[in-house]
């Protein structure tokens, strides 16, 4: 179980708005997040993750503060050890795809069985820049879920995916989320593209 | 012909941009994260040698290591190291001398990259450093290159700063900027030649490197 209670103040472009969430997230459970732009989902998922230290408030993840301002315990990202799929990818240049793999974990079978569920097999030597976005998206997945995370956060994870691409991708996640017993936050404009990805709802702003 | 002058300047400018890439790495990597007052007034005491004319810096490194007094008598008394008129004193010159010129372009490159490249890495729990070594350096190379070679360049044509805290004693602290001088001042017009030759192909070759290095597209060594 995840328990968040958050305020944090946001510049938006009317001035400045207040990010209040408090919500718990169940472990293994999925919650799909929208709102309006600027309303803050990004900035909720970089508080959780501990990019982002907010003003107030409390994070704590199966029994262990991560964040507690007022005693001003504030774990480092590298520790939380949260997966994360960022909204613009950034994936290394100076990596291939196998080396983006490889630099998460150290298991060559994990390696292999996640390059087959990204459909990536065949571009193993390629760096970012010579993969469509597509494929630089399907690698951002792959790469955050190669650390087995038990928290993963997803930044609009299928905004560049064809419709049987991300169907099939959806389907190969459930099977794989419920595997590893993990909790998802899933940021997405668009709810309808998470179609097969059922659980809780959350709407920011 | 004595060539000792160009392998003293070789090796001067070797040494001084190897210790610089070790100095400069970390200090680029703190000055390129955040902004806070103290920041500005360590970046603006880096960026000084860039403003300063050489002969003051090296005034002020000739007095501030004068083995006669304060810091130079201490580290004379007590280490037995002397930088007035000394190798070591040359290479102190030129690494303060050409800082800004290591520093400068690894700091603007490292704010360039994207925040996420960082972040990314600490979510796969990657330590700052395994971060720095794994991630965010390998994505600088141009401008790790470039800033080695204008430290290595910059270093090669020092004449002012070395002149004022080596002086110009023969297979010492006589390198090849001050040996042209010295040679025109004896009316040897040819040994001021060959010596200003030398620098001028090595530099260009250099740049020419840099240039090759970085494909002609990425960064040129003037910016």
């Amino acid at each position: 179980m995840i328990t968040v209670a958050i305020g944090h103040k946001l510049n938006a472009y009317n001035g400045q708005q207040l990010l209040r969430i408090r919500q718990d997230f169940p472990e293994g459970s999925i919650t799909r997040i929208s709102g309006p732009s600027g309303a803050g989902k990004t900035t909720f998922l970089k508080i959780i993750a501990g990019f982002i230290r907010p003003d107030k408030g409390t994070i704590i993840a199966n029994g262990i503060t991560w964040l507690d301002t007022d005693a001003h315990i504030s774990v480092p990202p590298e520790k939380r050890l949260a997966g994360f799929v960022f909204q613009g990818y950034a994936l290394f240049p100076n990596m291939t795809v196998q080396q983006h793999l490889e630099y998460a974990t150290s298991d060559p079978a994990w390696i292999n069985r996640l390059l087959k569920m990204g459909k990536l097999e065949t571009f193993t030597g390629q760096k970012p820049a010579y993969l469509s976005g597509g494929q630089q998206q399907r690698l951002a997945i792959l790469r955050a879920l190669a650390t087995r995370p038990k928290l993963l956060l997803m930044d609009e994870p299928f905004s560049a995916l064809d419709q049987p691409m991300r169907t099939e991708l959806i389907h190969e996640l459930k099977l794989l989320f419920k595997e590893l017993g993990t909790t998802v936050l899933i940021v997405s404009h668009y709810p309808q593209e998470l179609e097969g990805l059922s659980g809780q709802d959350l709407v920011i702003g | 012909m004595d060539l000792t002058p160009i392998w003293l300047t070789l090796k001067l400018a070797g040494i001084t941009t190897f210790v610089l890439l070790a100095i400069g790495l970390p200090v680029a990597r703190w000055l390129s994260r955040g902004r806070s007052f103290f920041k500005i007034i360590i970046e603006a005491i880096i960026t000084m040698p860039l403003v300063l004319p050489p002969s003051v810096l090296g005034f002020y490194l000739l007095m501030a290591f004068s083995p006669r007094q304060g810091v130079g008598k201490w580290l004379h008394d007590v280490f037995d190291i002397q930088f007035v008129f000394s190798f070591q004193g040359l290479v102190l010159a030129s690494v303060i001398y050409s800082m800004p010129f290591m520093i400068g372009p690894i700091k603007s490159a490292l704010q360039q990259l994207p925040v996420s490249l960082s972040e990314a890495s600490a979510s796969l729990g990657k330590t700052r450093w395994q971060t720095f070594i794994h991630v965010l350096l390998p994505n600088i190379k141009p401008s790790l290159l470039t800033a080695m070679v204008l430290t290595f360049a910059h270093t090669l044509g020092e004449f002012g700063v070395v002149l004022m805290i080596g002086g110009n004693i023969p297979g010492v602290t006589r390198v090849a900027s001050i040996a042209v001088y010295d040679s025109v001042e004896q009316m040897d017009y040819h040994t001021a030649n060959v010596y200003s030759l030398i620098l001028f192909s090595v530099t260009f070759a250099l740049v020419i490197a840099v240039f090759v290095f970085n494909k002609y597209n990425a960064k040129s060594p003037l910016t």
